[in-house]
């Protein structure tokens, strides 16, 4: 029996110092890693991967915090300045900006030097760049498009549309089988922030919709009211859900599933819980935002969400090491598969999971999107210039006639924000 | 022996033993005085301070005077959540007259009339966000039961969370509903101690009903009232959990009050502008300072007056 013991003690021994030699180099310490991915699907890839993540560095004492998204949001700010984790998700483009400028994210543009970065992930590197460096590092994204009822639309003889006059044309049959065209709940705003993204890079394409978020165009000028125009024409039609203003986007999914309502705007990850409810892909489908303007590029949004360093971390070597895991080829490939978070993995040597909304997403984004990608309204623009305009976009959804005075509103807004 | 003892120590007698008297009452004091300095007064005059101040909370805050103000002064919203708070103070107040009934309704003695105050107390254990909830769903536009109910009179839905118009007193009714329960609870104790023999006085000289309510009964009842008057209007002020759990301020920020509308500006998702938030704060805590002053003015005329 002690003969055993001892064998088997020597064994583990030699096998400790064989996986030691392996690695190139032995990360030990603490790693702290703070997560927002709360949801029951995704929290569970994420406990996966960084459960791999720890068998290959044994020596690390790996501590994973998982704090509710919501709550992420303005926990972030304390944690970063008091108890700074060594790594943190977040969101890519102006979403990062406070923390990148007030020294609280780190500057991680060696790891985007690195050829197995700077070689895959370049489709991204615009999102992650604030004044020349890069931030952090993305670990998946998403398309948004139009999510709709086949069998309805098979039902009333329609197909896919590719014009505005289309688009209208096919809502006009749906409300005259009394049901609504779109499915909307813009209690927490956001989503009325995505109706106004497409709408507005369809009119007026991608760079003046990039100039307004970022504050050189001006709320009240003729190209914004022509995108409210158009907007005008669907909420008069009546296509949107009545009382969105009560739900959030989880509680307007039901409308779409009962049939009462034939299509959402939504981003990919509307596709899981539309699933769930019992729809098959038979009568689930999705097509590309219309084109309005003849002629403007087709240009999309897709938020990108990623992983940061706080410049406040304790062990940075290991976490260096975590972006450059959880960026990897077959990380990527793996975590964003359909049993996983369903989504694109940002690594240009990954594999796009066999699913049809990822598939035909992928297609989307990387060859009919000419004019940009862009991240999400309250993504692009910074957080007040955002939460006064998504405010306005819900006021004019239910009451277009005060578009004058929520236009003014928001023109004085940009005055004081972007100074 | 032991007397000769005590005289000769009285004459060493230690700072501490001749101040022990004085001191000891301000020793109990200091751990509550520290704290209320700390934690309350000095973060009353930092809000004052830094509502003169530019500053996202992150990096460096910039004076700016009174722009923040200024810009109070221009506020739509701003004017809204003032409105609200008035609506509040004043419709919240329904809870006592509600409380003061039902406490007068139960104040008999009839088999399972403690079950029964048990369950008109039940909201008010509780919690907030349940009774947000509960209420949320019962207002639900589609699937409500207020809307079934008005649908059995032929009377069309109402989106009452989603209106601008009802959208704050939907609310309120919701938070009546604890708070009707707070207030009985405090008028049955009241009534307790209410003296049967001035009822019965009352009686020979013929009062009844209403007579008897108003000039029996209600005066006895008065310390009740005062602590109902202020425990409402402080429940009004703070009418912040309902209104976060039920409508996030919405629709388009129609049912903030300026607690919530400062909690937006400086500290949720979107909110970086701490010096804004701390103005709202100052204003806030000023419209506070008046009624408290109020309160305590006529506590202490009462006072004198006995």
């Amino acid at each position: 029996m002690r003969s055993i013991l001892k064998a088997s003690a020597a064994a583990l021994v030699l096998a400790a110092m064989t996986a030691g030699t392996a690695q190139a180099e032995s990360l030990s310490g603490d790693l702290k890693v703070f997560l927002d991915t709360s949801n029951p699907a995704p929290r569970a890839t994420m406990e996966k991967m960084i459960a791999d993540f720890q068998e290959l560095h044994p020596d690390l004492e790996i501590e994973t915090t998982i704090i509710d998204r919501e709550a992420y949001k303005t926990q972030i700010r304390n944690f970063l300045t008091a108890n700074a984790p060594d790594v943190a998700t977040w969101y890519a483009a102006n979403r990062m900006r406070p923390y990148v400028e007030a020294g609280l994210f780190e500057d991680v543009s060696d790891l985007w030097a690195e050829p197995a970065i700077a070689d895959n992930l370049a489709s991204t590197k615009g999102a992650l760049t604030i004044d020349g460096k890069q931030w952090g590092v993305p670990y998946t994204y998403y398309q948004w498009g139009v999510y709709y009822r086949k069998d309805i639309f098979n039902e009333l003889g329609l197909s896919e549309p590719a014009t505005w006059e289309e688009e209208k044309a096919n809502c006009q049959k749906i409300l005259d089988s009394g049901r609504k065209c779109y499915t909307i709940g813009t209690k927490f705003l956001w989503t009325a922030g995505g109706w106004f993204d497409y709408l507005n890079m369809r009119t007026n394409g991608f760079d003046f919709h990039m100039d307004l978020l970022t504050g050189q165009a001006s709320w009240e000028s003729d190209e914004v009211r022509q995108t409210f125009a158009n907007w005008r024409e669907l909420i008069d039609m009546g296509a949107f859900i009545d009382n969105h203003t009560s739900y959030s986007w989880q509680e307007a999914l039901p409308f779409m599933v009962q049939g009462d309502a034939t299509a959402y705007l939504m981003g990919n990850f509307a596709v899981a819980p539309l699933r769930d409810a019992g729809l098959t892909d038979d009568q689930l489908d999705f097509y590309q935002f219309v084109e309005i303007t003849p002629g403007v590029e087709k240009a999309e949004d897709a938020p990108t969400d990623t992983f940061h360093i706080p410049a406040n971390a304790q062990n940075k070597e290991a976490a260096r090491e975590f972006l450059r895991y959880v960026v990897s080829p077959d990380v990527q490939t793996w975590i964003n598969n359909g049993q996983n978070l369903g989504q694109l993995p940002v690594n240009a040597q990954s594999s796009v999971d066999d699913d049809q909304f990822l598939k035909e997403g992928f297609t989307m984004l990387s060859s009919n999107s000419p004019g940009g990608v862009a991240q999400f309204f309250d993504r692009d623009a910074p957080a007040e210039m955002a939460k006064v305009a998504m405010e306005g976009l819900q006021e004019f959804m239910v009451k277009p006639d005060n578009l004058d005075r929520i236009l003014t509103r928001l023109e004085r807004a940009r005055a004081r924000i972007y100074q | 022996m032991a007397r000769t003892l005590t005289a000769v120590n009285a004459g060493t007698e230690s700072w501490w033993h001749k101040n022990q008297q004085k001191l000891a009452p301000w020793l109990f004091l200091a751990p509550g005085v520290l704290f209320f300095l700390f934690y309350v007064i000095f973060p009353i005059f930092q809000s004052f301070n830094l509502s003169l101040y530019e500053w996202d909370g992150l990096g460096e805050a910039r004076y700016v005077g009174l722009y923040n103000y200024e810009e109070l002064y221009w506020d739509e919203a701003f004017y809204t959540s003032l409105k609200n708070n008035l609506i509040w103070l004043v419709l919240y107040l329904g809870a006592i007259p509600a409380g003061l009934f039902i406490a007068l309704f139960l104040n008999q003695t009839v088999t399972g009339i403690r079950l029964y105050k048990s369950l008109f107390f039940f909201p008010f254990v509780i919690s907030q966000v349940v009774v947000g909830l509960v209420f949320t769903w019962f207002y639900d536009p589609t699937f409500g039961l207020l809307n079934v109910v008005l649908g059995t009179f032929g009377l069309p839905p109402i989106n009452v969370l989603g209106d601008e118009n009802y959208v704050t007193v939907g609310i309120i009714i919701a938070g009546l509903w604890p708070q009707t329960a707070y207030c009985m609870i405090l008028y049955l104790t009241g009534l307790n101690a209410v003296d049967p023999e001035q009822i019965e006085a009352g009686r020979l000289d013929g009062a009844k009903g209403w007579r008897m309510l108003w000039h029996i009964i209600l005066p006895q009842l008065r310390p009740a009232t005062f602590i109902a008057f202020v425990v409402t209007i402080i429940g009004a002020l703070r009418s912040f959990d309902l209104i976060s759990i039920m409508t996030n301020g919405g629709p388009f920020g129609a049912s903030r009050v300026l607690s919530f509308y400062m909690f937006e500006v400086a500290l949720s998702e979107y909110g970086f502008r701490m010096g804004y938030g701390a103005a709202i704060a100052v204003v806030l805590f000023l419209i506070m300072l008046v009624i408290i002053a109020y309160f305590l003015w006529s506590m202490f005329q009462e006072e004198r007056a006995r």
